[in-house]
């Protein structure tokens, strides 16, 4: 066994809704368009979705509890991607809750898998209760998924509050679903107004974009045809997460000026 | 064009209600304070104001907030409605 030492991310909320699997799939699919050994792991047991999402649902055999409890080795559990040879799917269980898995169990499967890929995206499911916990057990960079709506920003502000008590002080802001228009006519926060309540750095954000639909109807990431936005968007994080300076799409309002722009340019944020 | 918007009064952005409800609430939540426990405050607070002033207690309103500094809006509101002072 070859020893990788790969980094884990969890994505998560608090609320339910924002995209969380979603941006797991993307992120994941765009991380092995870019080279990288990744598999991501749906920590959603009993609410089985990224399956679909990846469109992988025809090859599951096995899932996250039975690895867990060694009803089969870690190889038989994972799914191999249809269409990148090292990207893999470690599905949820579908007929199990959320108390078949422990923290602990989680960490050991984390530091398993971290042996062989490159990354583990773990989709967290919403709410901060056992699920919640088992997902960021394991986890070195947490990324929070918000839109930019009270509720999901002020769930926001609690999973980072929990994150920190928890020793998990490498987290980014995801901000998804913005809508330009809305931004532009005062009706919707933008990533200033976000960040400045949040106060914590941003890895991204991603436009409301149809192709998300259509892409999540055909069960293919929108970061693999790469033409919509939110495809854009989503490839933009994932080499953000290599470490490479990549500016965020123009998708905002023009509320600032054109010299703060360049500024901000220059002199970084 | 709507001829309301256009000689109406100015509507406040709903982005920026957004943006103060959620600073009010996002106080309450990051201090963790229960909500029976501010009252506590809130009441020993009025009943302190009282003993050196006639205060309209109906009229009294006590928010927490993270600013640093006071923030004097004009025209001063009346968030401390003193009848007179008792001294």
């Amino acid at each position: 066994m070859e020893n990788k030492k790969g980094t884990a991310i969890v994505v998560t909320s608090g609320k339910g809704g924002v995209g969380k699997t979603t941006t797991s799939a993307n992120l994941g699919t765009g991380l092995a368009m870019l080279g990288k050994s990744v598999v991501i792991v749906d920590a959603d047991i009993g609410l089985r979705n990224l399956d679909v999402v990846m469109g992988l649902e025809n090859r599951i055999v096995y899932d996250i509890v039975d690895v867990v409890e060694k009803t089969c080795r870690l190889k038989q559990g994972l799914i191999r991607d249809k269409r990148f040879e090292k990207l893999y799917l470690l599905p949820a269980a579908q007929t199990r809750d959320k108390s078949a898995v422990k923290p602990e169990q989680m960490i050991e499967l984390v530091n398993e898998l971290k042996d062989e890929f490159d990354y583990i995206i773990i989709d967290s499911p919403a709410g901060i209760e056992q699920g919640f916990q088992y997902s960021i057990a394991g986890a070195d960079l947490a990324i929070i998924v918000t839109t930019p709506e009270i509720s999901a920003v002020r769930d926001a502000d609690r999973v980072i509050g929990i994150l920190e008590a928890k020793g998990l002080h490498d987290h980014r802001l995801l901000i998804n679903r913005i809508r330009p228009d809305m931004v532009k006519k005062g009706d919707m926060m933008n990533r200033e107004d976000i960040e400045d309540i949040l106060a914590i750095d941003l890895i991204g954000i991603v436009p409301d974009d149809e192709e998300i639909v259509i892409s999540t109807n055909k069960g293919e990431p929108a970061v693999i045809e790469g033409r919509s936005l939110a495809g854009k968007a989503y490839m933009n994080i994932a080499k953000r997460i290599l470490g490479e300076e990549i500016e965020l799409l123009d998708i905002e309002d023009d509320n600032e000026g054109k010299i703060s722009k360049i500024f901000k340019l220059i002199f970084g944020k | 064009m709507d001829l309301f918007k256009m000689f109406g009064k100015k509507q406040e952005k709903s982005k920026n209600i957004a943006k103060e409800r959620l600073k009010l609430v996002l106080v309450h939540d990051r201090s963790d304070l229960s909500p029976r426990f501010l009252d506590m405050i809130k009441t020993d607070i009025i009943r302190v104001i009282t003993e050196y002033a006639d205060i309209d207690e109906e009229g009294l309103d006590i928010k927490m907030t993270d600013r640093k500094e006071m923030v004097i809006q004009d025209p001063c509101p009346p968030w401390l409605p003193i009848f007179q002072s008792l001294r």
